[in-house]
């Protein structure tokens, strides 16, 4: 497959780790973080970790939207779905996502009592438009959720609707922000009751920064004395990307690099950004599931567009509703701890039955280790 | 059941018609559809005889009596009618060919249908019609039926259960249960076709894709891999779930693990690329018309050969082997030069968001 080949050849894959190997410095540790639940994907896919040298240690962060999404958030959609009767669209992963009473979206749509959800799973927002013109006398709510890359399609949704006057379409949003995300993760309170995290540098996500490009990093490397290197998705990108954290640690060095520079640039797409911030702004604070409540790192619809706002239209609040006691989510995603040092994992938390946020998306910590991994825990 | 005698019934309206309660209620209508459509494209002598069952000779093989093989599946696709196939050819490969794996021959099938009430008769028509050229080219008849009518909303156009029967002759043991380590892992052709086809005419998500599913009998390919006298374990049609469903099952059954090799496992590239911007796994997606092999490592050239010399083999490849391991995992060696687990499909695979 043209485009795609290039950057999974296996050949160069072993040069990379080669000159990898030949570069950490002999008795030194390097953890980096891949902050995306995409890189986390293709790290287990491709078993990359077994090409790495056993002193670099990939610890796997917060970056899938389908974990950090809060109980009460996915209580809130099926609350729409369930008892205001709106059709409510949802990208196909947010499906599974446990919330209260042993829910999900996908158990609200099979029933629950003599109630039905009408459900629909959508691959962009134009589908959940088009159900809202074909179903004029009904509800339709999009369930935004997504980082930065899926952020500018909701706006352009919102301002769709707007011009067309599509009066039964609304959003809950639930976008969530990377850099501030980053920052938590270094520096919340939670944090130091769990102890420092070693963490040497950041692979940023590199679809994220089509969007707002390298520049947000920057502060950020120069503030916490990080190293950061936006890096693509495929195995050969994920590679080279460590083989420039290394050298950064090597020198001593904290800057933002950029591994994806055939689609990256340091201001992003400024049209994008535009719309975003035309039609949404910034939330005092929003729940993470395992980070807990993260100032200033989420969007809210903004006022002139209350109409298309789903938490206003129905007046719903959000409530926050805790984890599982024995669930380790939260120090998982902070990269604390490993996902085998979960009591729950593997045993009453698997991928068919979900108790915490990274089991429940192939790109969650726990859900990539057990699909792809745990046959290391085993031998 | 007696013909309506012509010329006192206006024909079935294949142009315009749709099916109505009245096709399922016992009455002439029903008689006039199986009629008219059933029997006239699936007609042989067991159909014709017009009883509540068929009355079929005791099954022989070479001669000898065998044993009875007997397998069921329902089929509910959507979209009825896809690039490659239909519900109707798909309800008849699928079940001749698990009758086969089990190194059985298929003689005869049973097809059960439940119509949706407003149906387009014409479409039923197409269906049926592709359903006997798919058993006519299988050399399985169509030996007895029953049509039911649901209303409107309560079904999805027209779902099809077929029953197969076949004939397993002595000294012939396949089975799950079979795979040893050291035992070679072989696919008949490439994965992900038939799934791929399927969602690129979905409803909500057509996109062009220059595929086409691969649904097909695969009993005649069976039956010159069984000619081969190669020491075969296992077969199985990766259907749904894929090639990680089944050699999972597999794995269960017999206690052992498995290592496959991701350069050798052929995928075509337009399903390579259909999957990586849908978010999923051509391992993970379903074929109608390919069979693993379990076989013993010594056999595998000859039974390669074999396979490659028949339409259905021609891309047949050795992807990996049986290897004992007390978790029975099914692992791969990635062409990136990793290790990784293949496991079971948990719950739906869905697209991944970003």
């Amino acid at each position: 497959m043209k485009y795609i080949d290039e950057f999974r050849d296996g050949e160069l894959a072993r040069n990379l780790a080669l000159s990898i190997g030949a570069e950490v410095e002999p008795g030194r540790n390097y953890s980096f973080m891949e902050f995306c639940g995409g890189h986390t994907h293709a790290i287990s896919r491709y078993g990359l970790s077994d090409l790495l040298p056993p002193t670099v240690r990939m610890v796997h962060g917060p970056g899938c939207p389908v974990c950090v999404l809060p109980i009460g958030r996915v209580d809130m959609a099926i609350n729409l779905a369930l008892d205001h009767c709106a059709i409510l669209c949802t990208y196909g992963d947010t499906l599974r996502i446990p919330a209260s009473g042993g829910l999900s979206l996908m158990k609200a749509k099979a029933g629950v009592g003599n109630k039905c959800g009408d459900i629909r799973m959508v691959y962009s927002t134009i589908d959940a438009l088009k159900i809202a013109r074909d179903n004029p006398e009904r509800e339709v709510v999009f369930f935004a959720i997504g980082f930065e890359t899926t952020t500018p399609p909701t706006a352009v949704a919102i301002q769709q609707a707007q011009t067309e006057g599509l009066e039964n379409f609304s959003v809950l949003c639930c976008h969530v922000l990377t850099p501030s995300a980053i920052s938590n993760i270094l520096e919340s309170p939670e944090v130091r009751q769990w102890g420092t995290v070693p963490l040497d540098g950041f692979i940023g996500p590199a679809h994220v920064s089509t969007v707002i490009g390298s520049r947000p990093y920057e502060f950020f490397a120069e503030e916490y004395r990080k190293p950061v290197v936006i890096a693509g998705f495929e195995p050969l990108d994920v590679m080279q990307a460590i083989l420039m954290l290394v050298r950064q640690v090597n020198d001593g060095r904290a800057e933002v690099e950029n591994e994806f520079s055939r689609a990256v640039s340091r201001d992003g797409n400024l049209k994008a950004q535009d719309r975003v911030a035309e039609v949404f702004e910034l939330r005092r604070e929003f729940e993470w599931r395992g980070l807990s409540v993260v100032p200033y790192s989420a969007l809210k619809i903004r006022q002139r567009y209350a109409a298309f706002d789903a938490e206003r239209r129905f007046n719903i609040d959000y409530r926050s509703v805790p984890d599982h006691k024995a669930c380790d989510c939260g120090a998982i995603l902070r990269g604390v701890k490993k996902p085998q040092d979960c009591k729950l994992f593997g045993t009453v938390c698997t991928p068919e039955n979900p108790i915490g946020s990274c089991m429940v998306s192939s790109e969650g910590a726990c859900a990539a280790h057990y699909s792809y991994g745990r046959y290391k825990d085993m031998h | 059941m007696a013909e309506i005698r012509r010329g006192y019934v206006k024909p079935l309206d294949l142009k315009q018609g749709r099916v109505d309660m009245t096709h399922g209620s016992g009455g002439r209508s029903m008689v006039q559809l199986i009629f008219e459509l059933f029997t006239k494209h699936l007609g042989n002598e067991y159909l014709g005889q017009g009883n509540d069952g068929a009355v079929l000779p005791a099954p022989t093989i070479d001669g000898k009596p065998g044993r009875l093989v007997m397998s069921t599946d329902c089929h509910v696709v959507s979209p009825l009618f896809f690039p490659g196939g239909d519900i109707g050819c798909l309800s008849v490969h699928g079940t001749v060919n698990d009758v086969a794996v089990m190194g059985a021959t298929p003689l005869y099938l049973a097809a059960g249908f439940v119509l949706e009430e407003g149906f387009p008769l014409g479409d039923l028509a197409r269906i049926v019609e592709s359903m006997a050229h798919a058993a006519t080219d299988a050399g399985v008849p169509v030996v007895t039926g029953d049509t039911k009518v649901v209303e409107r909303g309560k079904g999805d156009g027209v779902f099809i259960t077929t029953t197969g029967v076949g004939v397993l002759p002595d000294g012939i043991e396949l089975g799950g249960s079979r795979a040893r380590p050291g035992d070679a892992i072989i696919i008949s052709g490439s994965l992900g076709d038939h799934g791929v086809a399927i969602m690129s005419k979905r409803e909500n998500l057509s996109f062009d894709a220059p595929i086409e599913s691969d649904t097909a009998a695969l009993n005649g390919l069976i039956a010159a891999m069984l000619a081969t006298g190669a020491d075969l374990r296992c077969l199985r049609d990766p259907t749904r779930g894929g090639l990680a469903a089944t050699l999972n099952e597999i794995a269960g059954q017999s206690g052992v693990g498995m290592m496959l090799h991701e350069k050798a496992i052929p995928v075509k590239p337009v399903v390579s690329a259909a999957c990586e911007f849908l978010g999923l796994d051509p391992l993970y997606v379903a074929n109608e018309g390919k069979l693993i092999a379990i076989c013993a490592r010594a056999d595998v050239e000859r039974l390669l050969a074999t396979m490659r010399a028949h339409p259905l083999g021609c891309e047949a490849a050795m992807i990996g082997e049986v290897i004992a391991d007390d978790h029975h995992f099914v692992q791969l060696t990635t062409s990136f030069g990793g290790r990784r687990i293949v496991d079971w499909l948990a719950g739906d695979q869905l697209p991944r968001i970003c």
